[in-house]
């Protein structure tokens, strides 16, 4: 007999507690706290961090903890957060000159006023399991720099002193920076939003689209001019006060890629920019996205567009991990009215496609029977 | 519970706060006014997927008040989990009234259906929308179905619709069957059945589309026409059941399949659930209804 897909609000409560169970774990474990997730999983919470929109070490470390390491699900936790905040401002930009650098490399010089400075990388170490790291190894306290901290200037700024780069962009006097989260995108968009856009986009896309412009699909000749993580001031103006108030600081990964540039009518050949930051120490992030940046402004300078990196509505429409997971793991809702309408059709054309099919073998049999 | 209500206390009314719902509610004004029109809207990320309903619940956000009482359907029926999961988030954010009753209710929130009882003047029909753009699958950028909007270029469509007919002799569209509304603007009347595209034509309810993801929100309002697009000598016309409703008779209603066996073994039964049960209490029975009748 027909039973209903009755006591959904029953199992829906039933599955959650089953979540919550499978989330803890072995409970003869201690549960991990938001402490150790920040620290010992720091790059994690960068990335939610990043692509969440929010800068909160704590809630995206709860994030991370309440979607059980599922990164994509713990950036849509943050970001759900995120949207109900009140906006009482907007920041001056930060300015990354002034950056606290814990790391800085360029790959189009050697050495640099500041020198390179290879900080907490992952590169150059050999990607060997490591057995110890199994126990609880305590590792060997970092060496501490001595020397007087040098000016660091970027490389960007070393270049446009001799005017081989292009200016920095900048916004005519009387345009507010957009803002993604606030106002509808409507294509073509101006590259404050898109950088926008990119800047929370999701990192595997933005990596391959990245990966496709180095394989020839919109080349564009990249130079890692600079990477540069560390600390900056986040100052914003109050309307009494005459000076900027710091509110805090906030760690970020600065990309400045240097693309090679023939010029146009307008203007001579130089250098161009391809710019990348985020939230957090995430370089491969931060470079994927200057790669897309610089993709993306084919038109801006009257390149062709021939790539799928350099399709804005097709880049920046799809560049969301939220959005995308939302529709593509919508599918599992029910569909049945649907469907039900296209089983509806499937069996008429079946039934047209057998009487035609019937149709033409008594013709030919009728043929043969004449001939 | 009472650290239930301290939790969301931090919420506002209704979940979004009141700037946000003013700016939906101003992107509502102006679709009202400009009906079948796609109007962009800032979005904001809800507490629940992209694609899942967000649409839908922001437009509902924006326009509930306290005294309202809403009703939830996903694919015509109030207990699908989708529907229950978004009607107990209205329950707890805004704590109003629900009901599974169509008559009953001022706001319905649908997902893929249209209620079998006629609308009433005064409701507001609020769909989740997942793609908003009727040309969408015939040219995928924005920025050209825009302009074939703005100068009622809608001969792709037409061609589609033909070779259809070329093809299989009649239109293979069954679900999100493009409608044209007011005698202007080609619309998506998301993906119900085409079986319910006469219902949003000259409906005494307002009828308020949203599209989450998408970041657009469009709108019906009473009396518009709204007209399935067709051809003099195809013209259009909707799904028919050979059999009626399994447990209330109903016929001229949509039906859902539902697999009784692996041996071929199939019911037909209401997708409206509202309806069913309302028809049976008024004593209609199916045929395979059959312990049920006896009970009452």
């Amino acid at each position: 007999m027909y039973v209903a897909v009755k006591g959904g609000e029953a199992a829906i409560q039933n599955a959650h507690r089953l979540l919550a169970d499978r989330r803890r774990g072995d409970r003869n474990l201690p549960s991990i706290t938001l402490e150790q997730i920040a620290s010992q999983l720091s790059l994690a919470v960068d990335r939610v961090m990043s692509e969440g929109s929010l800068y909160d070490t704590g809630l995206a470390a709860l994030a991370v903890k309440q979607a059980r390491g599922d990164m994509i699900e713990a950036i849509f936790l943050l970001r759900a957060y995120r949207t109900t905040l009140p906006r009482f401002g907007y920041s001056r930009p930060v300015d990354t000159a002034a950056m606290l650098v814990e790391r800085r490399v360029s790959a189009t010089y050697k050495d640099l006023p500041g020198g390179q400075l290879l900080g907490p990388t992952f590169d150059y170490t050999h990607r060997l399991l490591d057995p110890e790291l199994a126990e609880d190894a305590a590792p060997a306290a970092p060496e501490a720099r001595s020397e007087a901290e040098e000016a660091m200037p970027r490389v960007s700024d070393i270049l446009a002193n001799e005017g081989l780069i292009e200016e920095d962009g900048s916004l005519p006097e009387d345009r507010e920076p957009g803002d993604i989260t606030r106002e509808p995108p409507e294509f073509p968009m101006e590259r404050d939003q898109r950088l926008q856009a990119l800047s929370r986009g999701d990192e595997g896309f933005l990596l391959a689209l990245g990966y496709s412009t180095q394989r020839g699909y919109g080349r564009n000749h990249p130079f890692a001019g600079e990477i540069r993580i560390g600390e900056v001031d986040v100052e914003i103006d109050v309307p009494e006060l005459d000076f900027p108030l710091t509110l805090g600081r906030i760690r970020v990964t600065e990309c400045q890629m240097v693309n090679q540039f023939k010029g146009s009518k307008k203007v001579p050949p130089q250098f161009t920019r391809g710019y990348g930051l985020v939230f957090g120490q995430s370089e491969r992030k931060a470079m994927a996205m200057s790669l897309c940046d610089r993709a993306l402004r084919a038109n801006e300078l009257d390149e062709d567009i021939t790539a799928p990196a350099q399709d804005e509505e097709f880049v920046i429409s799809h560049c969301d991990n939220v959005q995308a997971t939302g529709f593509v793991e919508h599918l599992k809702l029910p569909h049945y009215v649907d469907f039900q309408a296209e089983l509806g059709l499937v069996r008429q054309m079946r039934r047209e496609y057998e009487e035609r099919h019937k149709g033409a073998a008594a013709d030919t049999e009728r043929r043969e029977a004449a001939e | 519970m009472n650290a239930h209500t301290d939790n969301i206390a931090q919420y506002n009314f209704a979940y979004l706060d009141e700037q946000t719902k003013r700016m939906i509610r101003r992107a509502i004004l102006k679709a009202i006014a400009i009906p079948g029109y796609q109007v962009p809207f800032a979005s904001r990320e809800m507490p629940m997927p992209y694609g899942w309903g967000t649409g839908g619940v922001q437009v509902t956000a924006s326009i509930i008040g306290t005294d309202d009482v809403l009703k939830v359907i996903d694919q015509g029926a109030d207990d699908t989990t989708n529907a229950v999961s978004i009607r107990a988030f209205f329950q707890k954010v805004a704590n109003v009234a629900v009901t599974t009753h169509t008559a009953d209710a001022t706001i319905i929130q649908t997902r893929h259906r249209i209620p079998e009882e006629p609308l009433k003047s005064g409701q507001v029909l609020v769909y989740q929308v997942p793609i908003p753009e009727p040309l969408r699958f015939l040219e995928p950028r924005e920025t050209e179905t825009r302009k074939m909007h703005a100068l009622e270029e809608y001969g792709l469509m037409h061609v589609k619709l033909y070779e259809d007919i070329a093809q299989h002799g009649h239109i293979a569209t069954t679900f999100a069957y493009p409608v044209k509304v007011e005698g202007r603007y080609v619309m998506d009347p998301s993906p119900t059945p085409k079986f319910d595209n006469p219902k949003m034509h000259m409906s005494k309810a307002l009828q308020l589309f949203g599209a989450g993801r998408e970041k657009r929100i469009y709108a019906v309002p009473p009396y518009t026409r709204v007209e399935s697009l067709d051809f003099e000598d195809h013209p259009f016309e909707i799904q028919t059941f050979d059999e009626p409703c399994a447990l209330c008779g109903g016929t001229n209603v949509y039906l859902d399949e539902v697999v009784l066996d692996d041996r071929g073994g199939r019911m037909f039964v209401c997708s409206d659930t509202d309806n069913c049960e309302a028809r049976r209490a008024e004593g209609h029975r199916g045929h395979l209804s059959g312990e049920e009748a006896a009970t009452v």
